[in-house]
Formats: structure tokens, sequence, C-alpha cells
């Protein structure tokens, strides 16, 4: 599968001279999950507004499914579907004819028993007939996600979906968005927290400051995440490493008095076993054991205070 | 052209006028309605004739005027003004719709609520006094120009504020007064030379003139004049949106 949205020096400066986005490019594959990580005011929401024509790039270029989003907006808006971070509705309308406008301002016409099944899927089927303004925030959520998704679009921008959202309501939402992306819509979900990405992501996109500082494979960030280090702590410091644990690749710290394996949790077998015996056989005394794991927070914090620097 | 994005505009906004159908239709009937209980019977009782017409029918086009405008400007601005202020703008911006799309929505339900209404008036005042109209399509044609010239200056009103009492002042402190000083109840040659004078600066002078004249074939100035000021007024209300969303002024940020 090929690129659908492709972002290539994008930049957006406001009014006011802030720079929101100061030169971002990435590429988004057809169909997967694109979660975009970053802090309150990382310009995740700008990004956002100026790929679906929401704010005008100051610079840069951006292309949806091959179409440029500010010459040939048209044909780039057609397969796009956004779900606002701020909760915004007609107070006074039904819940469905919300819907049906939204078709509507797409340029498609009826089709009644689409939408019917949209709201089935997002549990608004019996409250179609309600007015907006009597949901919950969590069924306001989704009657906005029902809106974005009714004109059938290829790619979907949720923004923040889960903020302010309870733990099971985001439990929900985690599924919609994963019947989705078996569907075959592309997602691009914006959050701070670092455990949504985690969850239902396929890759994760970092951004601070308006800048994108990684954009990775969950997976390869979850290798990065599930090593782990193991300190060994001896009584009687080493000047070089016994050739019989050459294998375990250790690393000699604080001259000698300490020792570092690092492991993946993920492996066949972590190996920590036959390190202990091998130290015994070796005859090195042990004065205490640690074990310490880099989380995906801290790989995060990392890179933020990288790109502060 | 994404033509059903205009319809799909233009039949939500017809919506919430439907859906409050008594108020929108009742608030002008009693209005034609105490119109003609003051100055019909109270005043019409002094002048009973304006330039070959009775007084309670001169002042008809006047009070179809007053109606058609105000309502025209308060329907669109309100009804642009509102997606900006609740938020739902986002899917305007978002969707693949022109600005000329959703003008056209936008204005001409508001100019099709305000033709609603002016039939409604001409009919509850049908009811109090006889009109005979003397040239039908030249009222119809003033009518219509007049219903989207409005719709599409309430339309910048509401692109325009930042509130809602920004929403109200235009129509408050500029409209209703030119209306009002515009001949709609009386005619200009009844006012003192000086004001005769003072009052041709009055552009809405020319638009009642020229709807009352489509009525009786009386004008205070010539109906030719009418027709290119209300061209004119058109024509400077379509620029100014143009400009609007040329430079994405107040709506994009
Ligand atoms: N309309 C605006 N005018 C001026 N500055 C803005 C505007 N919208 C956002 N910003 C600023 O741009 C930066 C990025 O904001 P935003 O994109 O909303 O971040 P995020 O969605 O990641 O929290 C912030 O510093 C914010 O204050
Ligand atoms: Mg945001």
């Amino acid at each position: 599968m090929g690129a659908i949205v492709e972002v290539e020096n994008l930049t957006k400066t406001y009014k006011d001279g802030l720079i929101a986005l100061g030169g971002v490019s990435f590429t988004i594959e057809a169909g997967e999950i694109l979660a975009l990580l970053g802090p309150n005011g990382a310009g995740k929401t700008t990004l956002i507004s100026a790929l679906c024509g929401i704010t005008a790039p100051s610079g840069g270029h951006a292309r949806i499914g091959g179409h440029d989003v500010v010459r040939d907006w048209r044909a780039a808006r057609r397969l796009v579907g956004l779900v606002p971070q701020e909760v915004a509705l007609e107070p006074f309308e039904r819940v469905i004819n919300t819907v049906r406008f939204s078709r509507g301002l797409f340029g498609k016409g009826r089709d009644e028993a689409l939408i019917e099944r949209i709201l089935r899927q997002l549990s608004l089927w019996d409250k179609r007939n309600a007015s907006t303004r009597e949901l919950s925030g969590g069924m306001k959520r989704r009657v906005l996600i029902a809106k974005a998704l009714c004109h059938e679009p290829r790619v979907l921008f949720l923004d923040e979906p889960t903020a302010g959202v309870d733990v099971e309501l985001r439990r929900d939402m985690w599924e919609v968005v994963r019947e989705l992306k078996a569907q075959g819509v592309t997602i691009i979900l914006t959050t701070h927290y670092i455990e949504e990405a985690e969850a239902i992501a396929d890759r994760v996109a970092v951004i601070n400051k308006g800048e994108i500082l990684l954009v990775e494979n969950k997976a390869n960030l979850m290798r990065r995440m599930g090593r782990k280090t193991l300190r060994i702590d001896l009584v009687q410091p080493v000047d070089t490493v016994p050739e019989a644990l050459a294998a375990y690749d250790l690393e000699r710290i604080e001259e000698g008095a300490a020792l570092l394996y690092h492991y993946d949790t993920r492996g066949d077998g972590t190996g920590i076993t036959r390190l202990l015996q091998a130290l015994a056989r070796e005859g090195l005394c042990l004065r205490d054991i640690e074990t310490r794991q880099s989380s995906l927070e801290e790989i995060f914090v990392g890179l933020v205070q990288e790109g502060a620097a | 052209m994404n033509l059903r994005a205009i319809w799909a505009i233009y039949t939500y906004e017809m919506k919430r006028f439907f859906r409050t159908i008594f108020e929108s239709l009742l608030s002008p009937v009693i209005s034609t309605t105490l119109y003609f209980v003051v100055f019909g019977a109270a005043i019409g009782g002094r002048i009973e004739e304006v330039e070959g017409v009775s007084y309670g029918a001169f002042i008809v086009p006047g009070l179809i005027m007053l109606s058609v405008m105000t309502q025209a400007i308060s329907n669109a601005s309100f009804g642009i003004y509102f997606p900006k202020f609740i938020g739902t703008i986002y899917e305007h911006l978002s969707a693949p719709v022109s600005s000329f799309e959703i003008v056209t929505g936008y204005v001409g339900a508001a100019a099709t609520k305000s033709l609603v209404i002016g039939a409604v008036i001409l009919m509850t005042a049908r009811l109090f006094v006889e009109i005979e109209i003397m040239h039908p399509s030249m009222m119809v044609v003033f009518l219509v120009m007049i219903c989207i010239s409005f719709a599409l200056f309430g339309f910048i009103i509401g692109i325009w504020s930042e509130n809602f009492q920004q929403l109200q002042l235009v129509p408050l402190l500029v409209v209703t007064p030119l209306v009002f000083l515009g001949g709609a109840f009386y005619s200009v040659s009844m006012l003192p030379p000086a004001w005769q004078v003072v009052t041709l600066f009055n552009p809405v002078v020319y638009l009642i003139s020229g709807f009352r004249w489509a009525f009786f074939g009386v004008a205070d100035v010539s109906p030719g004049f009418s027709l290119a000021a209300v061209a004119v007024f058109f024509a400077l209300c379509l620029a100014a949106v143009w400009v609007i969303f040329r430079t994405g002024y107040r709506i994009k940020s």
C-alpha cells in the first residue's frame, strides 16, 4: 500500500507571529493507524487543521490521495473526515439530521442504510431522534464521529478523541477505531496519552513545538521500550569482564564495581538464569541486583527534551 | 459545483424556519396589523391621500420593505454567525464546498424566508385596504433583488460580527433608521425642501421608491434610478463577500 497523506515541509505561522508548525514532513500509509503524540501546544491541532482546510498553511505542501490540499482542495477534502478536538454540535437538531446534513455537505446522495449502519456501530441508533444537547459528552463525540464517517472518508482525522472521556468509553472508542481500520480507513489520531498511542497505533509520530521528532513503527518503539537493563553490583570490582561471559555483552561501569546486562523481555528467554550461573562459576560474588525498564514515556520525554535543547 | 451541499445548507436553514413557522410569521403579521391600526387609523384619518393613493395603501410597500430588509439581514447574519459561534463552522471549512456554494445556501435560504414574510405581509395588508399592483412583474423583480441583496448584506454582518451585540448593531443603528427615514411611511415630497435633498443621500429611499412605483406608479425618484440603486447595492455586497472569502477574513485563522 502506498502513501495516502504526504506532508512536505509544511509550515504555519499564526498572525501573532507564533510559529505553530516549523517545516513538518512525513507520510501516512493507506490503511494504517498513526498516532500523533505530543504535549499540549505541540501543534497537533494546527497540523490537522492545515491538512483539512480549517486553516491555510503558510508554506510547504500536503497531498491527500495525491491531491494537493490547497490547489486541488475539493478532491482532497472529499477523501477526508474530521473529528475536531472541541465538541461542536448544533444544539436543537436531532442526531440523525445532523448526520444527514454532513453527508449532503460532502455532496453525497441520501443513503439511509449507511447512516443506520454507522449509527448502530457507534451505539447511537437508539438516540437517533434525540436532540444533540440531551446527549452526554461521550455521546456527543460519537455523533461527531458519525458525522465524519457518513460521507465515507478514506482518511479519518480524530483530534484527541478520548480527551476528557472516561476509561470505559475510551476502550469503546479504540474498538471503533479498530473496526474502521478493518474497513480500510486510514486513521490519524492525536493524543497526549502515551498508553493510547501504544494501545491502538501502528505507527507513532512524536511532535513537539511544531517539529516532528520521529515517526516510527510502534513495534520498534516497543522493542526499545521492551529493553531492560540488569545491574549487577559486585562485592569485588573486576578489571575486565571474564572471557567466559563474553557472550552476554556486559558493560563494565563504576570501575568494575558493577556490570550492566541489556536484554529483551520479549525474547525467547532473557538469559538471566544462565548469566547468574556463569557469574557464580567465575567466582564473582554479587552484592545486589536491580532491573530497570526504559518506557515509551522515557523515550518520549527524552525526545521532547532533545527537541527543546 | 457541489449542488448537494448548497441544497443541504439551504434545506437545513429552511427547516429552522419551519420549525418555528408560527413565531416566524406571527410577528410580522402582528406588527403589520399594529402599523395599520396606528398609521392607517390614527394618521390616515388626517392624511387621507398621498399622491392619489389612500394613505393605508400607500404605506404597504414601505411596511413590506421594512420587514423584508430586517428579516433578510437577521436571518442571513444569524445563519452564518451561529455556526461560527458554536464552532460547527469547522464542518463547512473542511467539506468540499466552495465559498460560493456556502453563500448561495445561506443567502438563498434567508432571501426565501424574507420573501415568504413579505408575501404574508402583503396578504395581511389586503385584509385592511384594497391594493392594486400596477406593475406586478417589476414588483417581484424589486422584491427578489432586495431580498437577495439584504441577505448578502446580512451574511457579511454575520461574518464580521464577533458577538451578538455586533450582530444586532448594524440592523438596529443603521438599517432600521434608514428605512424609517427612507420614506417608508411618507412621500419624500411631503418633507421641507432642505430635507428632501438630505433624504436623497439615503440609499434606502431609492429602494422604497422603486418598490412603491411598482405598486402605484408614483415614485419619489425615477424607477430607473431605483433599479440602478438595487443593482449597485447587490454588486457591492457581492464584491464584499468575494473579498471576505478571498482573504479568509474572520473565518480562517
Ligand atoms: N488561532 C490561533 N492563533 C494563534 N495561535 C494559535 C492559534 N491556534 C493555536 N495557536 C498556538 O499554536 C500552538 C499550537 O497549538 P495547537 O496546534 O492547538 O497544539 P496542540 O493541538 O498540539 O495542543 C500553541 O502555542 C497555540 O497557542
Ligand atoms: Mg489540540
